[in-house]
């Protein structure tokens, strides 16, 4: 490994993303974009399902368990459904041997989920969730963030490279005594440079407007975003590993991207989902970034509170880096 | 002995090919060709498009492999350690998007252990006058000599040139074949491929004509042309000459011009005056590269 190469190329692809100007102003305002467009849209209405969290489920009966459009939750801890609901992943928690249910006023779900089940129980005791309130957009930040870098990850490496490769870009670098690992580490360090730098630069610029909730460490956050975007870095190489279509690797790139994006809880919990879907989104990085991410903001949680996630992040990348060098091809056979 | 023969003799060789094939699926795009090139020289690979010039030249590079055969260079198989040492200029090739000349150049010499320094590449390639441009902004010549900057970065023994003027224009080509020339006088040895003979006829010592993945011929452009036409032609314009004197002599008609093919330029022209033909627009032609290839194959290089 020579360094001085390494480091070339690392300025050299840096300086080609910073200046490509439609590129960084899509990485940058996307997110930003979404998170407004999310706040106003979730500040008012809600979605059209609702998540119900019910004590004792088995033994509740009640015709409000009938409804259409909820789901129902199982729960047999009060304390753990309560942090569920501080946490938005339910809308209402509902005790029907106590008649009690809880709200979180922070929600707009639950709000309109309260009005639908007061209609049959106006008797029930009210109570409000306490600690700080977690609006939907604290609970989505990870969610859009994590989005993004997968996004920038994916086709920001898996898509260059096989550019390079199809324009011959590689064809002329392997005619220099650059080696595949130095040009490969190279293309890493670059995105995973400007993956966080933009992640970081749109989380500061946010938190301005929307002061977002966050219980955890700052260097937690960091490390896992970094481990999460090294992961999907690895995951674009070993796509791009060996292709010149830029139609295949589009193809291959958006069969990778859009399961994590409707399954890896970037929009809603997983909470109440089937467990087949569970122990898929189980096998997507992006699962495993927003999920630790998500724990560190809304729950406090420290990396050892998170090593599940984060040992599944680095055992992904280390698969995903074995394998798209075992597979990598400059592939200059006309 | 032939000028060639001399040449290969008395310099030192820098490559051999020996039994070089390469197949691709139903195609063998190079057909056990063998040759060696001496240091020094600009050796031309010349051959209509899909001859086999460029996978021939790739090969030598160490950029693809070959099926059959193998490249030395200095007597030993080529291998990584030979990229230091050559320098190269691709057909196709594209440029980082957004780096500057400079940047590129910068990138480039991280590359090498030993380099030249910028200001003589950038004198020898004339880059002055867009060094901080873009490379996505650069016209075809200047990119081409942009091009020829990084495969000369390294001080290479060896330079390969592969079709570096096609899609040039006239101008542009003439500039280019000037740094080529300025490379040859400084001892380094050129492989090139092109499918313009009269930029191998421009160029090149020492030239090896492809067809089909086969050496049809090598030698001099001198010597090949020597050995393979003994007479030049005469054109004039076909009103000027009576129709029963074409018939009568055999003379070609084409595009109303009358091709006369002689060994004795005196005697034919004596003949004209005999004939009371004016000797008006008429035009005398050596035989070139291009005759000598229709010649051997029986089609031009660029049919």
């Amino acid at each position: 490994m020579n360094f001085s190469r390494f480091f070339a190329v690392v300025k050299a692809r840096n300086i080609e993303f910073f200046r490509d100007r439609s590129s960084l102003g899509w990485n940058l305002f996307f997110p930003i974009l979404m998170l407004v467009g999310l706040s106003f849209v979730f500040s008012g209405d809600g979605r059209a399902v609702y998540k119900v969290g019910v004590m004792n489920l088995a033994q509740s009966q009640s015709s409000f368990l009938d409804t259409k459009h909820v789901g129902f939750i199982d729960y047999q801890e009060t304390a753990l459904a309560k942090v569920k609901l501080e946490q938005h992943s339910i809308d209402l928690l509902i005790n029907f041997n106590t008649q009690q249910y809880w709200v979180n006023q922070g929600a707009p779900n639950s709000y309109l989920v309260e009005k639908i089940f007061l209609s049959d129980h106006k008797n029930f005791q009210r109570i409000e969730t306490q600690g700080k309130k977690i609006r939907y957009v604290d609970w989505v930040l990870p969610g859009i963030l994590g989005m993004n870098m997968m996004f920038s990850c994916l086709f920001g490496v898996g898509y260059v490279i096989v550019r390079y490769r199809k324009n011959a870009v590689l064809k002329r670098l392997k005619a220099t005594p650059l080696s595949a690992l130095e040009f490969v580490s190279a293309q890493l360090v670059s995105r995973l440079f400007i993956v966080i730098f933009m992640s970081s630069v749109v989380y500061l610029c946010c938190n301005v407007f929307f002061d977002f909730y966050m219980l955890g460490s700052y260097f937690d956050l960091l490390v896992i975003a970094i481990l999460g975007a090294f992961s999907l870095i690895t995951l674009g190489l070993l796509v791009a590993s060996r292709s010149k279509s830029e139609e295949l690797i589009g193809g291959l790139l958006n069969l990778s991207s859009w399961p994590m994006m409707l399954l890896s809880g970037v929009w809603f919990s997983l909470e109440g989902a089937p467990n087949a879907v569970k122990v898929f989104a189980d096998f997507l990085p992006l699962t495993h970034l927003v999920a630790g991410a998500r724990k560190i903001i809304t729950e406090g949680a420290t990396l050892a509170d998170i090593s599940y996630h984060v040992s599944i992040l680095m055992g992904m990348s280390v698969l995903f880096l074995a394998l798209g060098a075992y597979f990598f091809s400059w592939n200059t056979e006309r | 002995m032939r000028e060639s023969e001399l040449l290969r003799c008395v310099m030192q060789e820098v490559i051999r090919v020996e039994n070089l094939t390469k197949s691709y699926k139903d195609v063998v795009a190079v057909d056990h060709i063998n040759f060696s090139i001496k240091k020094g020289v600009c050796f031309g690979l010349l051959g209509p498009n899909g001859a086999g010039k460029t996978t021939t030249i790739e090969i030598m590079e160490g950029i693809i492999k070959a099926t059959k055969g193998q490249v030395f260079y200095h007597d030993k198989p080529v291998d990584e350690s030979m990229s230091q040492q050559i320098g190269i200029q691709f057909q196709h090739t594209a440029l980082q998007d957004f780096l500057t000349v400079k940047e590129t150049l910068n990138l480039f010499t991280s590359f090498y252990k030993h380099t030249v320094a910028h200001e003589e590449l950038i004198e020898l390639c004339d880059l002055s006058e867009f060094l901080d441009r873009d490379n996505r902004l650069l016209s075809g010549g200047q990119r081409q000599r942009l091009l020829l900057a990084l495969a000369l970065i390294n001080d290479p023994e060896i330079v390969f040139l592969d079709e570096p003027t096609t899609g040039l224009d006239p101008q542009a080509r003439r500039n280019f074949w000037q740094l080529i020339k300025n490379i040859k006088a400084r001892n380094k040895t050129v492989v090139l491929t092109t499918h313009y003979m009269d930029e191998a006829q421009q160029l090149c010592d020492d030239v090896l004509i492809m067809d089909h993945g086969k050496v049809i011929e090598r030698g001099t452009p001198r010597e090949l042309l020597n050995k393979h036409f003994e007479e030049v032609f005469i054109y004039l314009p076909a009103e000027q000459v009576p129709t029963e004197l074409s018939q009568q002599l055999n003379w070609q008609v084409q595009n109303q011009q009358v091709e006369i093919t002689t060994t004795d330029v005196e005697a034919t022209i004596a003949l004209l005056l005999a004939k009371n033909v004016s000797l008006s627009g008429l035009h005398v032609k050596s035989p070139n590269l291009d005759d000598l290839f229709l010649k051997l194959t029986g089609h031009t290089i660029r049919d």
